[in-house]
């Protein structure tokens, strides 16, 4: 093991655990920036070919048109609609599969009252002193951008409102607007008509424009298929592997496989006499794994002799500050600590738990281990990075475009006005593009040669350096009274630190998350072991491995006291109140209630068959979720049916948020099916996916999904549904066959698909 | 380095590489037809899946000198036309089945292939003939509607 704090490990994960903290935060909507825009400046901005008429920007109450040519109205950076009736909308956000270039411009077109056969839709371009927040993560792509886009929209209704109001010299209030257009009595005006009309009145103030109850909703909540979808299906250049520009090689660059190692010396020379090798060097880096770690880069004309001659690479690496982590000998350590009741740091310590324990009718204990995950998005990390005329132009799949133009800039020793960063289609995310290391690499490739590169990782490369979603420990014990409550509830959490003093990036478990203020007697302790593999957000970060835990347990403790698990886990949830951390219990009692309603809970079930319930809040989105599984003897598991009940406020796209749930189900059950990742003398142990056996067809179930709608303020849905899947599907097997998994994945205890 | 002859798409194509060059690399780097994807460069994710004489095959492990002469079909040759879409594209669209989209050209082209022979698959068929192609989304219970709806509306066209 080694117990080395390396300080760059230590600012690192600062950076990331903030970043976490940042995307999971419930701050206010993102505001309209008021920054004043001429026309030339707009179109500049938006790459906007030909004239327009433009507004200044446009927040600002006293903003007014700007001169401009064609007719067009562009109330502000978001939407314009030319003389024809055509809207073009910008979405501001990274699409990563979900579904976000098409949500976001509904939630403008609703309160335009655009028809939507009107609306094409374009990737707004990367400046967040216009746009706000220009990432994708911890599912608050809509609940921060919500009241941004509605008054967007709103703004421009209104103005139109108010130009046919002029034109036909009746009051505004008169008029309403549907379908992109304006009516009055019997008159009718289109919007595009009435285009350059409102393009010369004064902008409304954002903050007091008029929005729709949700009644009155038109658009959002019904099915939409994605805008780009024809593009998908046709094989149009949308991702960032796809990106091509005059003059570009393709990079590739070896990191030690050690985090940690440093470049001694390279056969560079041998290297460059290669074909189609243009160049071969290494790069020093600055030992920050989120920006650009040491290694030798490989420039060649194409993407095959990249790879070709990077298999005949050879490093002699410095590896004595390099990672010695051993999965097997942390796992070791932590089964050793794991005897232990507590650790040596405590988190939470409500009423008495050794009380209630030694008073219980019955007590429950119990060791939960899950590994170390990758993200494994399908498309390799890869960026086109370009050094030209004193800037340096990305065209990257990251998550963050917002945040990565300081983190190039640093990375590169240059201001952030010297990065120009396009955003491209992301290939899956999943948490992993948060970080823009390959980017940064990219960007310290172009700045060594004198044309554009695509820097381009294999998927050995992918695996191996990955902010893992890092594996943990939970030592529990729990009591039940003789009326079958829960009463009492330890939990050692044994997991993993880089800083030596907090918990890694995603290996952490706060004291306010259920059950902890559920509970007369709760205590959480952890105690931390060091490593040095990079660990990051994955998925619903914590909730996607601690809520298997909880929930799990949750049942274990059902079944001790001979407790129908519904009824049990609605008496923890308790009267309807609000939580600190937003845990909802009231809206947790009603998804339950359905899941279990539509899923048949209780009913009689064929033989074999089992059925498992779980609740999880995370995200700001209450999910519960009823999975049944048939188990036969040869332990090999059938997933039938997941039901997905869920309570995230209004819906925007049906068939958007749909597929996110269809989709956690597929993504929950893979990971505890079959993933792990180990690591041994600091390399990770799996190294394409025929170690790495991601889900695939047949195995997949019928999902079922279904929301409650609710005033409540909406929050996204790529993550909170993965949380449940994994105990429902144990909780699950359990009824059907009565194993009690306490390990993952699945695989381990001995089952197969 | 030699020149090789390809038929892409039903055109004639010419790359001048080394030939044991996998065909994902001279479709995305010499021909520009980046719609092929490039997913683990080892057949076991088939992102990188095109059509050999109507079978399907794993792009990213067949060297070009083995395809020279045949008929290639990538997903930017799928549909009949630029106006016109093959019906199982169609289906992708009405059933909303991308989440990332990465993965899809190679479903697509796994289920042209699986139509061609079997315009009637049944549930087991369609998780046969996918079984090589994964999605890291987990778009799959869409992807076997789509294959259904596809061929449903193959099966009325001919009646």
């Amino acid at each position: 093991m080694n117990a080395r704090v390396n300080d760059t490990d230590m600012t690192v994960d600062e950076t990331l655990r903030q970043l976490i903290g940042e995307m999971e935060s419930s701050a206010v909507s993102a505001p309209f920036r008021a920054v004043k825009l001429d026309r030339r400046s707009f179109l500049k901005l938006t790459g906007l070919a030909g004239g327009g008429l433009v507004l200044g920007f446009a927040m600002g109450s006293d903003a007014v048109a700007a001169a401009g040519g064609d007719g067009a109205f562009a109330p502000n950076a978001f939407l314009r609609i030319a003389r024809d009736g055509s809207i073009l909308i910008y979405s501001k956000g990274p699409e990563i599969g979900q579904g976000i270039k098409t949500a976001f411009p509904l939630i403008i077109a609703e309160e335009l009252d655009a028809k939507w056969s009107d609306v094409k839709v374009e990737q707004a371009p990367v400046n967040p002193a216009v746009f706000g927040r220009q990432s994708a993560g911890g599912s608050r792509s809509i609940p921060d951008s919500w009241d941004q886009l509605r008054r967007a929209g709103a703004v421009a209704r209104q103005m139109l409102i108010a130009a046919a109001a002029a034109q036909w010299k009746v009051p505004a209030g008169e008029c309403s607007a549907s379908d992109s257009m304006v009516t009055h009595g019997k008159r009718k005006a289109a919007y595009g008509a009435l285009a350059s009309k409102a393009a010369a009145l004064p902008v409304p103030d954002a903050a007091t424009v008029k929005l729709k109850d949700r009644k009155e909703y038109r658009l959002l909540g019904k099915w939409y298929t994605g805008v780009d979808n024809r593009a998908v299906v046709t094989g149009k250049p949308l991702f960032g592997i796809d990106q091509t520009l005059p003059g570009m090689k393709i990079a590739v660059y070896q990191r030690c496989p050690a985090t940690g190692g440093k470049v001694r010396s390279a056969n560079l020379d041998e290297i460059r006499q290669l074909p189609g090798v243009r160049d071969a060097f290494v790069i020093e880096g600055n030992g920050k794994t989120t920006e650009i770690m040491p290694g030798v880069a490989i420039v060649a004309d194409t993407t095959w002799a990249a790879f070709e001659a990077r298999k005949k690479l050879r490093v002699d690496w410095d590896e004595s500050a390099a990672s010695k982590d051993s999965w097997k000998d942390l796992s070791k350590r932590a089964a050793e600590l794991a005897k232990l009741p507590t650790g040596t740091t405590t988190l939470a310590n409500i009423g008495n738990v050794d009380e209630a324990l030694k008073g219980a009718a019955k007590t429950v204990s119990a060791l939960y281990t899950y590994p170390f995950v990758s993200h494994a998005p399908l498309e390799p990390q890869n960026c086109t990075a370009w050094s030209h005329d004193g800037i340096v132009e990305f065209w990257s799949p990251t998550q963050t475009a917002d945040r990565a133009i300081e983190t190039a800039a640093g990375a590169l020793g240059i201001t952030p006005d010297k990065v120009k960063i396009h955003q491209t289609r992301v290939g899956g995310g999943f948490g992993r593009r948060l970080m823009n290391d390959y980017m940064c690499e990219a960007g310290a490739i172009a700045q060594k040669v004198a044309h554009p590169v695509k820097l381009v990782w294999t998927r050995e490369q992918d695996l191996a350096h990955d902010f893992f979603r890092a594996g943990g420990f939970h030592s529990l014990t729990g009591s039940v009274d003789a009326a079958g409550k829960l009463t009492g509830w330890r939990n050692h959490f044994i997991t993993f630190t880089h800083d030596g003093k907090a918990p890694s990036s995603g290996a952490d478990w706060p004291a306010n998350q259920f059950p902890g203020l559920s509970l007369p007697n709760y205590q959480l302790s952890h105690t931390l072991l060091p490593i040095r593999t990079p660990t990051g957000p994955w998925r619903a970060p914590r909730s996607c491995s601690v809520a298997w835990v909880i929930q799990s347990f949750l049942h274990e403790l059902a079944v001790a006291a001979g407790r129908d698990h519904r009824d049990f886990l609605l008496e923890v949830m308790g009267e309807p109140r609000i939580l600190d951390g937003g845990l909802n219990t009231g809206r947790a009692a009603d998804v339950i209630k359905l899941a279990c309603e539509k899923a048949g809970w209780g009913k009689t079930l064929p033989k074999g068959h089992g059925m498992g319930l779980a609740f999880h809040f995370s995200h700001a989105g209450h999910i519960a979720e009823v999975a049944e599984v048939s188990v036969d003897e040869n332990k090999r598991i059938r997933l039938h049916r997941v039901v997905v009940a869920g309570d995230i406020g209004p819906i925007v796209n049906m068939s958007g948020a749909n597929n996110q749930c269809e989709g956690a189900v597929v993504d929950g059950f893979s990971t505890m099916m079959g993933l792990e990742i180990t690591m041994e003398n600091g390399l990770i142990e799996q190294t394409n996916f025929h170690q790495y056996p991601l889900l695939r067809i047949g195995s997949h179930p019928k999902v079922e999904v279904h929301f409650i709608q609710s005033d409540n303020p909406p929050t996204g849905v790529g993550e909170p549904a993965l949380p449940p899947v994994a105990p429902a599907i144990a909780n699950a097997i359990f009824a059907a066959c009565g194993h009690r998994v306490r390990t993952l994945p699945l695989t381990k205890e001995g089952f197969t698909v | 380095m030699a020149s090789i002859q390809l038929r892409v798409n039903g055109k004639s194509v010419t790359a001048d590489v080394d030939p044991a060059t996998p065909l994902l690399w001279v479709l995305r780097d010499s021909l520009g037809l980046v719609g092929t994807k490039f997913g683990c460069g080892m057949a076991l994710c088939g992102a990188c899946t095109v059509l050999v004489d109507g079978k399907p095959i794993r792009a990213c492990t067949t060297p070009v000198s083995g395809v020279t002469g045949q008929a290639i079909t990538t997903i930017e040759g799928l549909a009949p036309s630029t106006e016109k879409l093959h019906p199982l594209q169609q289906a992708w669209i009405d059933h909303d089945v991308p989440q990332c989209g990465y993965c899809q050209a190679g479903q697509l082209m796994s289920a042209s292939a699986l139509l061609a022979s079997n315009p009637k698959p049944t549930d087991a068929d369609i998780d046969a003939a996918m079984a090589g192609n994964i999605c890291r989304c987990g778009t799959y219970q869409r992807v076997r509607a789509a294959i259904h709806s596809a061929a449903d509306t193959l099966a009325r066209r001919k009646a």
